[in-house]
């Protein structure tokens, strides 16, 4: 057995229940959902707003898949080639409509989503079920937008997403059970297992981490450590694999930025108020591993820690 | 080749704290590489040296020491003047 990612058809399993997925858009999430969606071979239709993305998008699969391989010390089930032939990649949301689930990723702005789930809804079919892969937003305010609220929930992807076997999943106040069970069973064809919460804004991880990587960004803004020394305490003294303003690196510090302005007014909590050096920082174009600089610089040279 | 290692021991550096890599040295038992930086360094021999790193050469052997970088570009060189 090959880690679980050859398609069932191969193995003599029964066919898949969902053979066409959608993906909408083509970020850091989407392009790893749409991934790992191909690799366990489903056909996906990954929409985004951008060519220039979806180009991108292709590339990294790709190169993901490539150096997955390579760093895994395994060759892949299939080759890129082959995977990526299952991935639709289009500007065009007519595509969707065949898809029997869908799993929208674009940026973390309230506005942006709604734009997106009004014009998704009266193209894809009646059964197709929804799934909000949003940092912070609430999943009944997102059913709202749309006129299937117990076909919607949310499924809270973890990064890099091809390698990660957890999905936070969010039951909305109107999801039903029939949602939530075929939630789980795409996740199991996605070789991953999810955990049901409850739908509050942040839902657990990023209503904890979004508070852990602001308070982290407060650190180097105040000059208290430097962000290397930071996150090596994190790592060092707490077992962690990777310090949190690695992280917000690796989640883009765009997110990060968006996720606590949604808390901020979610909650009107002052305590997720976002860090002046962040909202610098995201002005100033530093968006993380994303776009190679941070809090380090992945430029492909070396890392080097580039924050005051 | 040594001009090309050198280069390679520079971009290096900067994940290997206070280690003095040497041209024999395996890289990943050293325990620095983790797979962001395996990405960084396949993208930096290929954009540093002019070369295309294909799936045929993405053997660890292949990237393990100085030696076997150097000699996995001469490798590469050769193929370009032979189709020359």
């Amino acid at each position: 057995m090959t880690g679980g990612r050859l398609p069932d058809l191969f193995l003599g399993r029964n066919a898949m229940e969902f053979t066409h997925v959608g993906v909408v858009g083509a970020g850091v999430m989407g392009v790893g959902v749409a991934q790992n969606l191909a690799e366990t071979g489903h056909q996906v239709i990954l929409v985004d707003i951008h060519e220039e993305q979806l180009k991108k998008a292709r590339e990294s699969v790709r190169s993901n898949i490539r150096m997955n391989a390579f760093f895994k010390k395994k060759t892949a089930a299939e080759k890129p080639d082959v995977i990526l032939s299952r991935i639709l990649f289009t500007t065009d949301i007519e595509q969707l409509r065949p898809s029997e689930f869908l799993i929208e990723n674009v940026v973390e702005k309230p506005q942006v989503k709604e734009d997106v789930y009004r014009s998704i809804d009266p193209i894809c079919k009646e059964s197709c079920i929804f799934a909000a892969n949003t940092s912070a937003i609430s999943i009944t305010r997102i059913a709202s937008w749309t006129r299937r609220a117990d076909r919607v929930l949310g499924m809270h992807f973890m990064n890099p997403v091809p390698l990660k076997p957890m999905v936070e999943v969010i039951r909305g106040f109107h999801t039903s059970e029939n949602t939530l069970n075929k939630a789980r069973l795409l996740l199991e064809e996605m070789g991953k297992e999810g955990i049901v919460v409850n739908d509050m804004p942040g839902f657990v991880s990023n209503r904890v981490l979004m508070l852990t990587v602001n308070e982290a960004i407060y650190l180097v803004q105040d000059q208290v450590a430097s962000a290397e020394d930071v996150d090596r305490l994190f790592k060092t003294c707490f077992g962690h694999k990777m310090g949190p303003l690695e992280t917000g690196d690796l989640i883009g510090l765009d997110t990060i930025l968006y996720s606590l302005e949604v808390l901020y007014e979610s909650y009107n909590d002052d305590k997720f108020r976002p860090c002046p050096l962040l909202k610098k920082m995201v002005y100033a174009g530093l968006h993380g591993r994303k776009n190679g600089r941070g809090f380090y610089s992945y430029e492909g040279e070396a890392s080097f820690a580039t924050a005051s | 080749m040594e001009e090309k290692k050198m280069k390679i021991r520079g971009f290096l550096a900067r994940f290997f704290r206070n280690h003095e890599l040497r041209d024999d040295d395996d890289i990943f038992a050293l325990g620095f590489v983790n797979s962001l930086l395996a990405l960084q360094l396949v993208n930096f021999l290929q954009k540093e040296f002019a070369i295309t790193i294909e799936d045929e050469d993405l053997d660890f052997e292949n990237f393990r020491t100085l030696n076997n970088m150097g000699a996995l570009l001469e490798r590469k060189a050769a193929n370009v003047a032979a189709l020359a």
